[in-house]
């Protein structure tokens, strides 16, 4: 099984503003942990604060016994973290194959991984050697995601996969992600879709304000309607 | 099935043809009033060997600038200097470069050539760490940095070569010129046609068909990205930034030939034609830069022809009207 991961007390500044403010929480090994929290909370500055493309200014990151803070964001990389962006950053001038062979920082793509990661994307095979930034934005959201698996990984940083998707394709991804998580890996999503992360999610962190503000499993928090709406100021009824 | 077996029925990655064919376009306008066949010929033959020339500063210029976002004012002090190593070669060996020995001729060329790329490259590596490093993501900085940096190179140029032009000629073999009926084309312009080809032939192919290229492409688009999958894009920086310096060190040395003449004002003359090539070209694209040299310097041999005075502005006037056409240049990179 994949190792966990442990903030512990991690401040963040971007210029003069003071983003996280002492974020604690684990994400136990080959478990899904979404984190969840209105706009503004400080989730994605909590994934590019670990992936290293923002600088903690105070704090413990580790991954299992290695710490991760201070180091740059091709050596959390090479430790085995895999990141799919928000922005899903594809390489619009490269074609679906150059993006894959640049995720594969390892070696030569792995055809049976291919075919795993096709099972799940089957347009990203159909559109192999176009340009990636002719695809529709699903598409692009598929590969940045096939991407960020081409190889296997001990700890994924997922942000919002779902934005903006058309329901078929989040169906795709959902079934996607329980497979990644099958095979032992960690996982640490972001997400605003709540249905999605009852589906997909083992534990849950809640963030407001650069704080974790709820830790816990997600069948709980998907099952008391009252506390979602004080953390979240939402119900799933209200999303269904 | 082979993970590079997936694409043979699929589409491809189409290019823009364009674009590509806009200096075609401009010789089929010029010819008529040029009128003269052998006038168009030797016209156009000089223009692509200079197209040929300017590519091969610009093409590193427009990859430091499309991946390391840096304005490096200081790459006319390469073109310079390596223009100055071409004669620390040529000197020496004043009696190969004279010799009825067509080997010895073209060694003493290649020499030339390949000690200004590999001592521009060094330097390159030097003027990285010193000057453009500390300056990253500051562009009025790298501006002042880079502009400082190259008075400093040209002022070491002038204290170690002199002030005066330092003459120099091309090997005997490639004096003289090639005539086809009453046209006639320059031997060192084939020669330097050729010389481009085989630059852009090989960053093609390193851009396209290996993984450093991949980097470089994709890094030209989104650095972060590149470094989040794990590539250590600081050392890429680095030989990126000294392959640029290396190519405006070959190119200066190719055209301190062509003009038989050497003095440091020939970077700041050429760096000012290499800007407006990459912006013409699309920041960052070596393919468009290769488009945009080629139709800069048809359009200077032909105005030059046709309506002298009007040749001082013809590249300004060429960069108006493509970006009027296509605001971010014949092939845009995205991301930028």
């Amino acid at each position: 099984m994949s190792a966990s991961l442990t903030l512990d007390g991690v401040h963040t500044h971007i210029g003069r503003y003071h983003i996280l403010q002492g974020v604690d929480f684990d994400v136990p090994g080959g478990r899904t942990t979404m984190l969840l929290g209105r706009n503004g909370a400080g989730k994605t500055t909590t994934l590019r604060t670990i992936m290293g493309l923002w600088r903690a200014s105070k704090g413990r990151i580790a991954l299992g016994d290695k710490a991760l803070q201070g180091l740059a964001a091709s050596d959390v990389a090479r430790l085995g973290v895999g990141y799919a962006p928000e922005t899903m950053a594809i390489f619009s001038d490269l074609t679906v194959r150059e993006n894959l062979v640049l995720g594969a920082r390892d070696g030569p793509l792995d055809d049976k991984r291919l075919d795993w990661i096709f099972g799940f994307f089957p347009a990203l095979k159909r559109f192999w050697l176009s340009r990636a930034g002719s695809l529709s934005g699903g598409q692009k959201q598929m590969l940045s995601i096939a991407r960020a698996i081409v190889e296997p990984r001990e700890l994924l940083l997922i942000d919002e996969p779902t934005k903006g998707l058309a329901p078929a394709i989040v169906g795709s991804l959902i079934e996607c992600l329980r497979e990644i998580k099958a095979t032992g890996v960690t996982i640490l999503l972001v997400e605003q879709n709540f249905r999605v992360a009852v589906e997909v999610g083992d534990e849950v962190r809640v963030m407001d304000n650069g704080r974790v503000v709820h830790r816990g499993a997600m069948n709980l928090l998907a099952a008391d309607e009252s506390l979602q709406n004080r953390l979240l100021g939402l119900s799933l009824d209200s999303h269904q | 099935m082979s993970a590079t077996g997936f694409g043979a029925a699929l589409p491809r990655r189409r290019i823009e043809i364009l674009p590509a064919m806009t200096p075609v376009i401009v010789a089929l306008v010029a010819a008529p009033f040029v009128g003269s066949a052998s006038t168009f010929v030797t016209l156009t033959a000089a223009g692509l060997a200079m197209g040929m020339m300017i590519f091969t500063m610009a093409s590193g210029l427009t990859l430091v600038f499309g991946m390391m976002d840096v304005l490096n004012f200081g790459h006319g002090a390469f073109i310079a200097l390596g223009a100055y190593v071409a004669t620390l070669v040529f000197l020496p060996l004043a009696g190969w470069s004279a010799s009825d020995s067509v080997a010895l001729n073209l060694a003493v060329f290649l020499l030339a050539i390949v000690a200004a790329a590999l001592v521009c490259g060094a330097l390159g590596w030097v003027f990285e760490r010193l000057i453009v490093k500390p300056v990253y993501g500051q562009h009025l900085r790298q501006i002042l940095a880079t502009i400082g940096g190259s008075i400093i190179a040209e002022q070491l140029m002038y204290a170690f070569w002199g002030p005066d032009q330092i003459p120099l000629s091309v090997p005997k073999t490639l004096e003289g010129s090639f005539v086809f009926g009453e046209a006639a084309i320059e031997k060192y312009r084939v020669l330097a046609t050729l010389v481009g080809l085989v630059v852009f032939a090989g960053e093609m192919l390193i851009l396209n068909r290996t993984k450093i290229g991949l980097l470089i492409r994709a890094g030209v688009e989104n650095r972060e990205m590149v470094e989040a999958l794990g590539y250590r894009i600081d050392r890429l920086f680095i030989g990126v930034f000294m392959a640029g310096s290396a190519l405006a060190g070959l190119g200066g040395a190719m055209m301190a030939l062509y003009r038989g003449q050497v003095h440091a004002t020939i970077g700041g003359e050429f760096l000012v034609l290499c800007f407006i090539v990459i912006i013409i070209g699309g920041l960052g694209s070596v393919g468009g830069s290769f488009v945009a040299s080629i139709l800069v310097a048809l359009i200077a041999n032909y105005a030059g022809f046709l309506a002298p005075k009007l040749a001082l502005v013809s590249n300004i006037l060429a960069m108006v009207v493509v970006l009027l056409w296509r605001p971010r240049g014949l092939y845009p990179v995205s991301g930028r």
